[in-house]
Order: C-alpha cells, then sequence, then structure tokens
C-alpha cells in the first residue's frame, strides 16, 4: 500500500534478508517444536493466555521513522476503538489489554516486533501494518506461529493470507471504480503519474489492461523517484498529452510539488481532472487546499460521510484526539479492524486462531464507511467505492459511490480483463 | 518547437533552483572546504521561516518579500553559530566536519518536526504569482520565473560582493593563501564567520523560495542535498562561476534527457555523466590557481 503522507522507504533486499533471518530464528528457536508438530501435533501451541479477566492483542506501527506521520493516526484509532469496546463490557466479558509496539518504519523491526508481540507478549492478534513491504515481512512471522494479523491499509492486492485479515481495499474496491467512473464520464484517454516503487507499478499495471479491454487510450506513463521534488518536466508531457485526466498513485511530499506546478501550468480540474489514490484528509493541508481544490480522491470512507455511525466515530476520535483532527480512510480501516475481530470472536465464542479462521465468513460491522462482510474464502472485506471531490475547507465530499458494498477480489478473477495480471 | 522552448524553459529553471540551492554551499565548502551536510536544514529553515512570517503577515506578497529578507537572517545566524560552536574547533579534520554537521542536520530536523509536526505545512503563494507566462506556445509558472530572477539577482550581488567589497576581498585572500592573509593582519577567524553567514543565509533564501514550488516538511532540506554539492564538485571549488555553469548545465541536460526517458532513468544518465565527467576532469569546470604551496 502507498503511504500517504510520507514516503515509504522500500528495500527489498533488506527486507528479504530480514525474512530469512527470522526464519534461521524460527527454526532455530523452536526446533524442539517443530519436530513435535511435524510428528503429530496438530497446530503450533499457542501461549495466549484466555483464562483471566483480561485478553491481550497487539498494536504495531511505526511511531518512529518516516512512516510515523501516517501510522501514528492508525494507532490512534486502533486505542479508540479498544477503549470503546472496554467500556461496553469487552470481548465475551473480558477487558481488552493493548500491547502497543513500534515498527520503525523498518520491515525487519515489524518482523521482530511481531515475533515479540505473539511468542512473549502471547497476544491473540495484532493489528497493525502499512507499507506492502512491512506486511511482506510480518507475513511469514503470522504464518509460521499461526497467529492473526489485521492489516488495515488499502493495498496493490494479489494477496490472501489466511493468517491476515485485510480491512482495507484491495484494487478492485478503489482502483477499479475510480477507472469505471471515468469511463461513466466519458474520459477516452489516461496519463498514468506514480511514485517508482511497486504499489503504482502494480496500480498501473491494472489500469493498463483496464484500459485496454474498454478502449481509453493511455498517453503515457511516468514514474518519479521516492520523495521528487521537479515536476515541470512531467507537468510539460502531461500538458502535451492532451489526456482526458491524469492518473495519480505519487506518494507523499511529491504529490505537494507535482499539484503546485500542475495549478500553476494553468492545468485545473475543468481541462484534465487528476484521481489520486493515495491523497487524504491529511496530506491535503500540506498540499494548500488551493492548489488541490475541485481534483478527485478514489476512498472508501472520507470524514464527510454521512451517516449516523460515522458521526459518532469522528464526535468521539476528535473528543479524544482534538478537534483539529481529521479522520481518515486508514484510520477507519483500523477501527474497523478492531470490531471485526471483537464481532468474529463473539460469534466464535473463542479467542484461538482456527476458531476466528472458520467463523470469520460472513461477520458483519456497521462501520463508519456502511455494513462491512468479511469474506471467509480471502479474509478481505466488502468495501464500498467512492469518488470524492477535495473542497477548498480541506475536506474531500462523496460525488459518486458505488451502489452497494464491493465484494473483495484481491486477485481480480471475476475481471476478464484482468486475466495473465496475477500471474 | 513548443516542446523545445517549454524543455529550455524547465531546464532554465530547475538550474536556477540548483543554483540558489547550491550558493551558499560554493562559499562554505567551495571557498572555505567545510563538507557542511547540515547545508539541506538550512534550506528548510528557509521554508519554515516563510511558514511563520505568513502566519504573522497576511498578505502573501508582503510576507514572501519579508521572508526572503528574514530568512537570510535566521539561516545566517544559524550557521554562524554552527561555525562558532562547531566547525572552528575542526577546520583541519574534514571527515569530522561531515559528520558532527549530518548530526547537527539530523538535530535540526527533529527540532522542526518537534516544533511544527511531522506533516508537510502550506506556504500560500502571492497572487501575482500564481499561473503561468506564455512563451512562444509553452507555459512556464510565474514562480519558476521569479525563482529564476532571485538566483540571478544572488549571483550577481555575492559576485559584485566578493570581488568590490572589502568583505570580500578579505574572504577571497584566506580562501587563496589563510596564512599570508593572516600575517597581512586579515582575521582569518572573523571572515569565517562572515563567510559561513552568508552561505549559510543564501541556503535559507533558497528554502524561503523553495516553498512557491514545493513542500514545506523536516525533510526538505535532504532533497536538494546532493544535488547542491553535485553542483560544487562539478562546477570547482573556489569559483562562483563553475557554480553558475554547471547548475544551468545540469538543470538543461536533466530536463531534456528526463523528456525523452523517464524522472528516475534521467537522473541515472545525469549521474553517470557526472561521473564520467569527473573521471576526465576530478577538479570540476574551474579551479583557483593560487601561488600557494599547500
Amino acid at each position: 500500500m502507498p503511504s500517504s503522507a510520507c514516503p515509504p522507504l522500500r528495500r527489498p533486499a533488506l527486507a528479504a534478508g530480514s525474512v530469512l533471518a527470522t526464519a534461521a530464528l524460527l527454526l532455530a528457536g523452536c526446533g524442539s517444536k517443530a519436530t513435535e508438530e511435524s510428528t503429530g501435533a496438530a497446530g503450533s501451541e499457542s501461549c495466549v493466555d484466555t483464562s483471566g479477566s483480561k485478553i491481550k492483542v497487539g498494536s504495531l506501527n511505526s511511531l518512529s521513522g518516516t512512516m510515523a506521520i501516517s501510522e501514528v493516526t492508525v494507532r490512534d484509532a486502533i486505542k479508540l476503538a479498544v477503549d470503546q469496546i472496554n467500556e461496553k463490557g469487552g470481548v465475551l466479558g473480558k477487558q481488552i489489554e493493548l500491547v502497543g509496539e513500534d515498527g520503525a518504519s523498518d520491515p525487519a523491526v515489524f518482523a521482530q516486533k511481531a515475533e515479540k508481540l505473539i511468542k512473549d507478549d502471547c497476544v491473540a492478534a495484532v493489528f497493525g501494518g502499512w507499507t506492502s513491504s512491512s506486511r511482506k515481512a510480518m507475513l511469514p512471522v503470522f504464518e509460521s506461529n499461526d497467529s492473526l494479523l489485521y492489516y488495515p491499509v488499502q493495498y496493490e492486492g494479489l494477496e490472501a493470507s489466511k493468517n491476515i485479515f485485510y480491512t482495507g481495499a484491495t484494487t478492485n474496491q478503489q482502483i477499479v471504480p475510480a477507472l469505471d467512473y471515468l469511463k461513466e464520464k466519458g474520459v477516452k484517454s489516461l496519463y498514468l503519474v506514480g511514485s517508482d516503487y511497486v504499489f503504482p507499478q502494480t496500480a498501473n499495471r491494472i489500469i493498463k489492461a483496464y484500459a485496454a479491454a474498454n478502449g481509453i487510450e493511455i498517453k503515457g506513463e511516468d514514474y518519479t523517484p521516492l520523495g521528487s521534488t521537479d515536476f515541470s518536466t512531467i507537468v510539460n508531457k502531461v500538458r502535451a498529452s492532451n489526456a482526458g485526466a491524469v492518473f495519480n498513485t505519487l506518494n507523499g511530499d511529491s504529490n505537494v510539488a507535482f499539484f503546485k506546478e500542475y495549478t500553476n501550468a494553468g492545468l485545473t480540474p475543468e481541462k484534465m481532472p487528476v484521481v489520486s489514490v493515495s491523497i487524504a484528509e491529511e496530506e491535503v493541508t500540506g498540499i494548500g487546499a488551493d492548489n488541490i481544490k475541485g481534483q478527485l480522491t478514489a476512498w472508501n470512507y472520507y470524514q464527510t460521510v454521512d451517516n449516523p455511525v460515522n458521526k459518532a466515530f469522528v464526535d468521539a476520535y476528535k473528543a479524544k484526539y482534538g478537534a483539529d483532527k481529521p479522520t481518515s480512510d486508514p484510520m477507519e480501516a483500523a477501527y474497523v479492524s478492531v470490531y471485526l475481530w471483537k464481532n468474529t470472536v463473539e460469534k466464535a465464542k473463542a479467542f484461538d486462531t482456527k476458531a476466528i479462521q472458520d467463523n470469520a465468513g460472513g461477520v458483519t460491522f456497521d462501520a463508519p464507511e456502511g455494513l462491512v462482510t468479511i469474506d471467509g474464502e480471502n479474509h478481505h472485506i466488502t468495501k464500498t467505492a467512492r469518488i470524492g471531490e477535495i473542497h477548498p475547507d480541506g475536506l474531500i465530499y462523496t460525488i459518486w459511490e458505488s451502489p452497494g458494498p464491493i465484494e473483495p477480489d484481491p486477485f481480480l478473477k471475476s475481471y476478464p480483463w484482468a486475466a495473465g495480471l496475477s500471474g | 518547437m513548443e516542446i523545445l522552448i517549454g524543455q529550455l524553459a524547465t531546464g532554465l529553471s530547475l538550474g536556477s533552483i540548483l543554483l540558489l540551492a547550491a550558493l551558499g554551499l560554493a562559499l562554505t565548502f567551495g571557498q572555505m572546504g567545510v563538507i557542511n551536510m547540515a547545508h539541506g536544514e538550512f534550506i528548510m529553515a528557509g521554508c519554515y521561516t516563510a511558514f511563520v512570517v505568513q502566519k504573522f503577515i497576511a498578505n502573501a506578497g508582503v510576507s514572501l518579500l519579508v521572508s526572503l529578507a528574514l530568512g537570510f537572517l535566521v539561516g545566517g545566524l544559524l550557521g554562524a553559530l554552527l561555525e562558532v560552536t562547531l566547525i572552528r574547533r575542526m577546520y583541519h579534520r574534514p571527515l569530522d566536519t561531515l559528520l558532527v554537521t549530518f548530526g547537527v542536520g539530523l538535530i535540526l530536523q527533529q527540532v522542526a518536526r518537534d516544533v511544527f509536526g511531522a506533516p508537510a505545512v502550506n506556504v500560500t503563494a502571492p497572487a501575482w504569482l500564481s499561473g503561468g507566462v506564455e512563451i512562444l506556445g509553452a507555459v512556464v509558472p510565474r514562480t519558476r520565473i521569479f525563482i529564476l530572477v532571485l538566483a540571478i539577482v544572488c549571483v550577481t550581488v555575492l559576485a559584485a560582493a566578493l570581488k568590490h567589497s572589502p568583505m570580500g576581498r578579505r574572504i577571497r585572500a584566506v580562501v587563496q593563501n589563510r596564512d599570508l592573509a593572516e600575517t597581512s593582519g586579515i582575521s582569518s577567524r572573523r571572515t569565517d564567520i562572515t563567510t559561513f553567514f552568508i552561505g549559510s543565509g543564501l541556503a535559507s533564501v533558497a528554502g524561503v523560495a523553495l516553498t512557491l514550488i514545493g513542500s514545506t516538511s523536516s525533510t526538505t532540506g535532504q532533497a536538494y542535498l546532493i544535488d547542491a554539492f553535485l553542483v560544487v564538485v562539478v562546477g570547482g571549488l573556489g569559483q562562483i562561476k563553475g557554480t553558475v555553469i554547471a547548475a544551468f548545465a545540469l538543470g538543461i541536460l536533466n530536463s531534456f534527457i528526463e523528456y525523452s526517458t523517464t524522472a528516475s532513468l534521467a537522473k541515472v544518465i545525469v549521474f553517470v555523466i557526472i561521473v564520467i565527467f569527473l573521471q576526465v576532469r576530478p577538479q570540476g569546470l574551474f579551479t583557483v590557481r593560487t601561488r600557494s604551496l599547500v
């Protein structure tokens, strides 16, 4: 997933190294247990203590480093959900005890801390992660320990682990609806601008496949290094292309430079709208609402979503963290993830991984974004897609939403044009 | 033709940004030989000066002009403070200077994060700088023309000051032969502070101008630091002329390569060209010839 506010430093080599190192540690640390398992015991031993009046869960977010900007707000949303649940009597009569850890914006640290939360703190589930590299680093840890991770950020899809619940959007709940919207508006050609790493590249592969099948012309495709600050050449190219719209998968500070250049070059939302998938309420302030008003975003949730559940959520968040703090899509998804875990536990009447996996399918929660339901097969959730327009007050208002919650399809199996993408 | 003009304008603009960012460094690194890794944070100090000034002066145009002047002072004072407290003690230990100033840079970043918060803040550009000007079919944003003019003004004033003012003569004397300058009665300590004051002040002026086109966050300065060093190294140490030519050459080269390839690839190609260039001419475009024995 794209970091929205700050560039995630992706270090694939390092991440791979750390995974190997973790795996090696695991092998060394639980050699005896592994043998036991292979000789018959079903599943690994869990040390989760369900006997007392409390149940431990973990939160694992970057509280330091470059991703802290975005992830601290996610941690705050998780805390809010836990506090609310505890006030109302907890889960199966037990108060939730939240063990917080810092992933330090480093995939290797995420893997270590996940290991610590599972093995030393014996938590029943972990909530957190943001960048795709952090998720990929944690995945083997959760699978080998047979524990559970709730990952709350929209991401590039093409993944489904039985040990991860994905409460952010996958591509068919964010990017595909955005393309449907543009097509409906009569956009005939697109220009793709993105940061140079995994999420934009994958997203653009999907966009190109969609465009090829729907007669939309791709006028150009440009990537800039993360943190890039000079967009005059790209804006010149975009202007010369006369494309119907721009699809923006840029990340972090680059968005500021891009939109300032775009506006100053005389390009307007009327002439050539820009659809962004990584700009939420918090980022609009940094870009300056004047430079981005009228442009479009694609998410599943905005602070302005009009329903009583969201009103209560926004009020509770502002009461706890300050009236000037906006709520955004990843925060909402994190808040929802805690409630989905609670509802699943109550349905399963147990805290163990197997029971939760078996009972997750069909579990619902009346979320601020609308009703969400867990898909028991791929562990993603149904989500309502929303196209929003950025207003001068810095908030994003829904101008189009999908008729109902969209079924998650992380591998885009139900889309004929996407055949061959997941390979 | 339109594209040619557009890219030429982009190149000149990029060159002027590089020049502004590198000009201060041309003094502190080029003239004094101090590898100041906190230079980027002096640029950032300029960005935040513009942000703070805008809180007090609502008129964006007035606040921009006030910020330019105030930014020079803020950056200059920070630089002078750094010189007096740390750099002075390690003039003959370049590696230590590098590490110490890198540390100072990190501290300044964290201070900015604690004071202004981690997310980027926005500095509003004045209305007379919004939009663009059409030149032979290509649209050049007014902000970029402003930065180009500002860079030219800064270079001209700096060059004139170095050449004609007594202070400039003292700076050049100390650069060319520190010992001889001292025996001639020039206080090299005082000259060092002055040079550092001006160099750091120029960095902050660049920072104020960069708020017009980029973001203002704690890491803003880092985006320009490496490019600034490259410009000074390619231009050759000790000569402002070299810095000017190198900045525009790199800017134009980058804009044309980027247009025909991609942003990431352009960066790579430009780096390769610089590496090859430095193999052929390790001293850069221009060097100072002195009669000194060292």
